[in-house]
């Protein structure tokens, strides 16, 4: 079961660095997408004894991270007539070596944290950490809004990834709730970024310097 | 039972502002909803309920302590929203009336959670719900300020789950059972897990930390406070910043209880410390009247998470604050929404002379000014002079000292830009809009008023209800062994 976990962390691990590296919005979105198909199915291979509830959760976490979101994000980026990051504030290829960097980090972070006997072993971790790191280089260095929504989106991934450790502890009330939360969450970010594109006619993020001090 | 009502009676008030049909009548739902929920609160205040000390969700003496104000400070903002959005009745107030009643019944779920997990559902909904209302004025720089909230607020409600789920593993590898309710993990105590509790207790206070506003964490908040209208000000500043004070304080029994006390009082005393002195510096630079009351706010979760920092009475103080500072600037809000709705401008280049414009609402203004910057005998002061005494009492002199000093600087800050606009003679467009659009009706008036007036008698005379449920709640969060 660890080999196939692992196997499916380390594609997630894989995918963070294409996100980083592309400059196509449709292909960042792809790679969130397809991370969180990956990650949804992580819980029936956590889980030895198949459970319905369980099966339920993935499935609706798979609908939510891999279709549902993804589906919203491509509309709001239709609508404001954009298709790639132009001038992100830290290059692709820099943020490529940042997140060859941090994931590299976080295998040696997650080496010395005091882990239970079964996790010492799995990727997931690490994985969360690389993810959680992932975002952040993505929030802060890129320029469209829509860039930064994935970089939320590919962070909150890794936080689920953590979560996971919890399985057996958290409720799945609260899973759901908190995917819930996450899907309004980009519902209303999507409305945002319409509304900004209306007022401002760009989804560029730097143009939003009226408020600055 | 009644604690679940508490969230389902302005849930039911929001489902009814959703399909109302009337666009005049549709604000009144504000007051008659929050009115059943203050009069349902304070009957709680009075008889508190017993909490099953496993139970997830419930009226505990912490949320008995914060709750009342909570509502208090809503039902004058929704007294005062009918006035408002009758004088705003150009745009459409659906969504507005629904998203405010919404986020008084997620505010009551998340003062009375009592379960990391719910917590923070709670508390992420509470910021989803407040989006529509800041870009209500749907102005490029409204939407600026909510893109920058959602952002920021995102991220450190992220951080703040992945916090959560620390502190469950921290609760897993001490060999517990990953049980999130703080009574559990109260409960295994010294048992949990001492690295994981530390990297939980960072996240969650940068977490919940960004939610309150404590600087570096504060960037959104001059942006949202001073785009939004001054009832959502209010709400904000003196409702939703006091679920996530009231989660770092749940946290932080949490983290005593695991033996790690030290560090938190004084991670808490750094960050409410240079929360402080930044806004004290911006104070001192800013323009604009608005953004001023959000560095003030700044300046006032400082003086919160410095107060949870020295030990019971400390706590005791910053439960006193969370009163006085909602009560008071929630009327400071709502008083710089008449001024800045008569100028038409927000800086001190705009405005002068409002108190031939509105007299009523500068009189307000300066009043509450006054009460904000601790002067006697409005409630601040009194609570400040309690957080300054426990202070002294553990040892921390030199931070009594910042202390006083960043007070001193915020109140040259505050009355720097307050009399700038009061005084002198008023602009000419200033006093012509002024005149002919905005009118001093009870409706704006009254409502700061009142809650000034709550502001003094706390100051004057604290109910002993009150005192008795600060003291509950102190023994909650450090329970006598």
């Amino acid at each position: 079961m660890n080999q196939t976990l692992n196997l499916l962390v380390g594609v997630a691990m894989g995918l963070n660095l294409l996100a980083l590296g592309s400059s196509r919005l449709p292909s960042v979105i792809r790679t969130m997408a397809v991370q969180g198909v990956v990650l949804g199915v992580l819980p029936l291979v956590i889980e030895q004894d198949f459970d319905w509830l369980v099966a339920l959760v993935a499935l609706v976490t798979v609908a939510v991270k891999g279709f549902v979101i993804p589906t919203m994000l491509r509309r709001a980026m239709r609508s404001a007539n954009i298709e790639r990051e132009v001038e992100p504030f830290i290059g692709f290829v820099p943020s490529l070596l940042l997140g060859a960097v941090g994931t590299i980090a976080a295998v040696a972070v997650a080496g010395a944290l005091p882990l239970l006997p079964e996790h010492t072993g799995t990727l997931l971790v690490p994985g969360a950490l690389a993810s959680v790191f992932t975002g952040f280089v993505l929030m802060v260095g890129r320029v469209k809004a829509i860039s930064q929504v994935c970089g939320y989106l590919i962070l909150e991934n890794g936080i689920y990834l953590f979560g996971l450790l919890l399985i057996h502890s958290t409720p799945l009330l609260v899973e759901s709730g908190i995917l819930l939360d996450l899907t309004v969450g980009v519902f209303v970010i999507g409305i945002i970024v319409d509304r900004i594109q209306r007022a401002f006619d760009s989804l560029d993020t730097r143009k939003l310097t009226v408020l600055r001090e | 039972m009644k604690e679940l009502l508490l969230i389902f009676v302005p849930f039911v008030g929001a489902a009814l502002a959703a399909v109302w049909p009337s666009e005049r009548t549709r604000p009144w739902l504000l007051p008659s909803f929050a009115a059943v929920h203050t009069g349902l609160v304070f009957w709680m205040l009075v008889n508190p309920p017993t909490v099953a000390p496993a139970a997830w969700f419930g009226f505990d003496p912490l949320a008995r302590a914060v709750l009342p104000a909570v509502s208090l400070l809503f039902l004058a903002c929704a007294v005062y929203g009918v006035s408002y959005l009758r004088i705003r009745s150009e745009r459409p107030n659906r969504v507005f009336v629904a998203a405010l009643l919404a986020i008084l019944g997620l505010l009551s779920a998340g003062h009375q959670a009592r379960h990391l997990g719910l917590l923070w559902i709670a508390t992420e909904a509470v910021t989803l719900a407040a989006v529509p209302l800041l870009h209500f004025n749907s102005t490029p720089r409204a939407f600026e300020a909510t893109w920058k909230y959602l952002l920021i607020g995102g991220t450190g409600i992220a951080l703040s789950l992945l916090g959560s789920f620390c502190l469950g593993y921290a609760s897993l590898r001490g060999g517990g059972s990953g049980d999130l309710t703080f009574t559990a993990l109260m409960a295994q105590g010294a048992a949990l897990s001492r690295p994981w509790v530390l990297i939980a207790w960072v996240l969650l206070l940068v977490g919940y930390g960004t939610k309150m506003g404590l600087a570096p964490m504060h960037t959104w908040k001059p942006d949202a406070y001073g785009e939004a209208p001054g009832i959502v000000g209010a709400i904000l500043a003196g409702g939703v910043t006091t679920v996530a004070f009231t989660a770092i304080l749940r946290v932080r029994a949490v983290v005593d209880a695991a033996g790690a006390s030290e560090v938190a009082g004084r991670t808490l005393l750094v960050v409410g410390l240079f929360s402080m002195l930044v806004a004290a510096l911006l104070l001192l630079a800013t323009r604009d009247f608005k953004r001023m009351l959000a560095y003030s706010s700044v300046e006032h979760m400082g003086i919160l998470v410095i107060a949870a920092a020295l030990g019971r009475a400390g706590v005791w103080a910053a439960l006193f604050h969370v009163w006085s500072n909602s009560l008071t600037k929630g009327a400071l809000f709502l008083s710089a929404g008449n001024i800045r709705r008569a100028a038409g401008g927000r800086t001190i280049d705009e405005v002068s002379g409002m108190t031939a414009v509105t007299p009523q609402s500068a009189a307000i203004f300066v009043t509450g000014m006054f009460a904000v910057t601790a002067c006697p005998p409005f409630g601040p002061f009194f609570s400040e002079l309690r957080v300054l005494r426990a202070a002294v009492e553990t040892g921390h002199g030199v931070a009594a000292g910042m202390f006083l000093a960043g007070l001193l600087f915020v109140f040259f800050g505050l009355t720097r830009l307050v009399f700038a606009i009061v005084d002198g003679r008023p602009r000419v467009s200033a006093s012509k809009t002024g005149e002919s659009r905005v009118r001093e009706t009870a409706g704006v008036i009254l409502p700061p008023l009142i809650l000034l007036g709550f502001s003094l008698w706390l100051g004057l005379a604290t109910p002993s209800v009150l005192r008795d449920a600060w003291t509950a709640a102190v023994e909650q969060l450090f329970p006598s062994p």
